[in-house]
């Protein structure tokens, strides 16, 4: 799977949906609840579900990170899901807010 | 990312919750992006690769600019206030196009080959009408958002290109996602052709803050609806916010719901943002510094810096209150010398670079960012000790008057054709009530010519903003060997006669 920037993923076994922001630096696979995350507009397979040991939740409007790869995500709809990065738990982007100039 | 995205996770996440007013009607987010997709699907099914948009302020902003994202056709809004001729020439460039025109500019901008035009009411009632349907929408990978048409140094004006990807990575690195509270609404009176008017729809959109349209920007009418809208932000060139504290002053007026007010888009005069502070105590100003080609601001003056600035008796963090502060935290800034390599020091004056995932620096058929990513702004300045950047003016002698950009070459042009005018220079020189006025420096053949009548000429040929309202007589103008104008020699000795 190629995550390209600006490419919407979805997760297969709750609601979240994410958006690449900026693109790993090699390959990777990614997943929300434990089970990887399928490209938007596609159908997944049935019978998978949310692995509890990854049901942390994924908030809207946050930016997830993973070190390793560089991917960045943002999170396009909360889920019950929390995101992975090849297995490994991803963060949250420290957020700094400035104030509005437009 | 595409920026459409921003309103459908609003409409995802806040349906309710009142997105953007207009004169007489407001949207939801869930509204807007359910019209936003109608509009789309309607606009998918005509002739035409990009969305022109030539019109006041209004929803049907917002619904056209998102409208041509899920349709994938690049936004290219178009002011209005030039002349009819010039008008038509950047329809004919758009071309293949569809164009969505206010009712009483539609005679205008008739019969140019290649775009079908739309009314505003049209394309409105086309985003309500059920019977579009976002199936009926093609997948799209379309990476530019928006076209913007800037004044060039020639006059022509040049299509600056925004993609999707910058304008995105603008909002993301500086706005939380719907961190604004319910009670703020954001008053915009900048026109939908400056990116000012592009960027506050999409930054507005993903703080959740409702954006209220001014139609077109007057003191009274702005003041009047600060206080019946309850606005809370606003964004307004020097210009604007000079003659606002005029009528406040004059009225009595208070303006007791705003909290924050950004401005930027020109050289604001500091006596006039000296009195804002005095006559807004209970107001958070903002200064923000940025270019169309960067997708907004750049660099800021937040509201400690202001109250720093003006509470300091050291004359060193006073003077930041002329600066336009420091460079967003996402993004990197330097001065370097005419050579464009060398980075200069603080204190030492040069063109101003910037390099970041906002910044485009991209015209059509033109990408005019460096390899390495570094992006040349045309822009005179320099950084202080603690990064606080004063920007001098356009490298390029571009007048910047009440935020309208005027090319001293056009007015020049008009100028030459004067039968009494042998040379002529147009320059900008300070003013407090538009940040630059037009001065024009004539060599007369022979006696020299009445003012008025050269005034008269001018405003014949272009527009009123373009007449140059200081005239000075030389027998020569200053040039280089080259035989370029030395503009800037002309401009220093005609600010010692003042």
């Amino acid at each position: 799977m190629e995550f390209k920037p600006g490419s919407r993923w979805k997760s297969a076994v709750d609601s979240t949906e994410v958006v690449v922001v900026r693109a790993p630096n090699g390959a990777i696979t990614l997943e929300c609840g434990g089970a990887a995350m399928i490209p938007l507009g596609t159908t997944a397979i049935a019978g998978l579900s949310l692995s509890p040991a990854h049901s942390g939740g994924t908030a809207v409007g946050k930016r997830y990170v993973d070190a390793q790869s560089g991917i960045e995500l943002l999170a396009s709809k909360a889920g019950a899901g929390s995101l992975s990065v090849s297995g490994r738990a991803v963060t949250i982007k420290d957020a700094k807010p400035l104030p509005s100039s437009d | 990312m595409q920026t459409q995205l921003l309103l459908e996770m609003a409409a995802e996440a806040f349906s309710d919750r009142p997105g953007y007013a207009g004169t007489s009607e407001s949207l939801t987010y869930g509204e807007a992006f359910a019209r936003a997709k109608r509009g789309a699907a309607y606009l998918a099914g005509l002739h035409g690769d990009k969305l022109i948009y030539l019109g006041a302020n209004g929803c049907a902003l917002p619904l056209a600019l998102f409208a041509a994202g899920l349709c994938g056709k690049p936004f290219a809004p178009i002011n209005y206030r030039l002349a009819d001729a010039d008008l038509r020439k950047l329809f004919a460039r758009a071309a293949p196009a569809i164009a969505i025109v206010d009712a009483d500019m539609l005679a205008r901008v008739d019969g140019v080959d290649g775009v079908t035009l739309i009314s505003r009411n049209a394309f409105e009632a086309e985003c309500a009408d059920p019977a579009h349907q976002l199936a009926d929408l093609p997948a799209v990978e379309q990476d530019v958002a928006v076209l913007l048409f800037t004044s060039g140094t020639t006059g022509e004006p040049k299509a600056a290109v925004l993609r999707h990807g910058n304008l995105a990575s603008y909002v993301l690195s500086t706005v939380e996602f719907m961190a604004a509270d319910e009670s703020e609404a954001a008053l915009v009176s900048v026109p939908p052709y400056h990116i000012a008017g592009i960027s506050a729809v999409l930054t507005g959109t993903y703080s959740g803050r409702r954006i209220v349209y001014l139609q077109t920007f007057a003191p009274d009418t702005w003041v009047h609806v600060a206080q019946t809208e309850k606005i809370t932000h606003a964004m307004v060139v020097p210009t604007m916010l000079g003659r606002i504290l005029e009528h406040l002053e004059k009225t009595g007026l208070s303006l007791p719901a705003l909290r924050a007010l950004s401005y930027g888009g020109g050289r604001m005069p500091q006596s006039v943002i000296e009195r804002a502070i005095r006559l807004l105590p209970h107001v958070d100003f903002v200064n923000a510094y940025g270019l169309t080609e960067t997708s907004s601001t750049v660099a800021m003056l937040n509201p400690d810096d202001h109250r720093a600035a003006i509470a300091s008796d050291d004359p060193l963090v006073r003077r930041r209150l002329g600066s336009v502060g420091r460079v967003l935290p996402n993004l990197e800034l330097e001065i370097r010398s005419s050579d464009g390599l060398t980075v200069l020091p603080a204190g030492q004056s040069g063109e101003v670079y910037v390099r970041g995932a906002q910044v485009a620096g991209e015209y059509l058929h033109r990408k005019v960012l460096r390899d390495d990513g570094w992006f040349a702004t045309n822009d005179a300045g320099w950084l202080d000790e603690a990064g606080y950047l004063f920007v001098e003016g356009r490298l390029d002698d571009i007048i910047v008057r009440g935020g309208e950009n005027i090319s001293p070459g056009e007015v020049e042009d008009v100028l030459r054709l004067h039968p009494q005018v042998v040379d002529v220079a147009v320059l900008g020189l300070p003013d407090d009530q538009w940040g630059e006025r037009v001065a024009a420096v004539i060599v007369p053949n022979g006696a020299e010519p009445d003012v008025d009548e050269l005034a008269r000429w001018v405003k014949e040929r272009l527009r009123s903003t373009k007449t140059p309202e200081t005239w000075k007589f030389r027998s020569q103008l200053p040039y280089n060997d080259s035989g370029k104008l030395l503009r800037r020699i002309l401009r220093a000795e005609l600010a010692q006669e003042h």
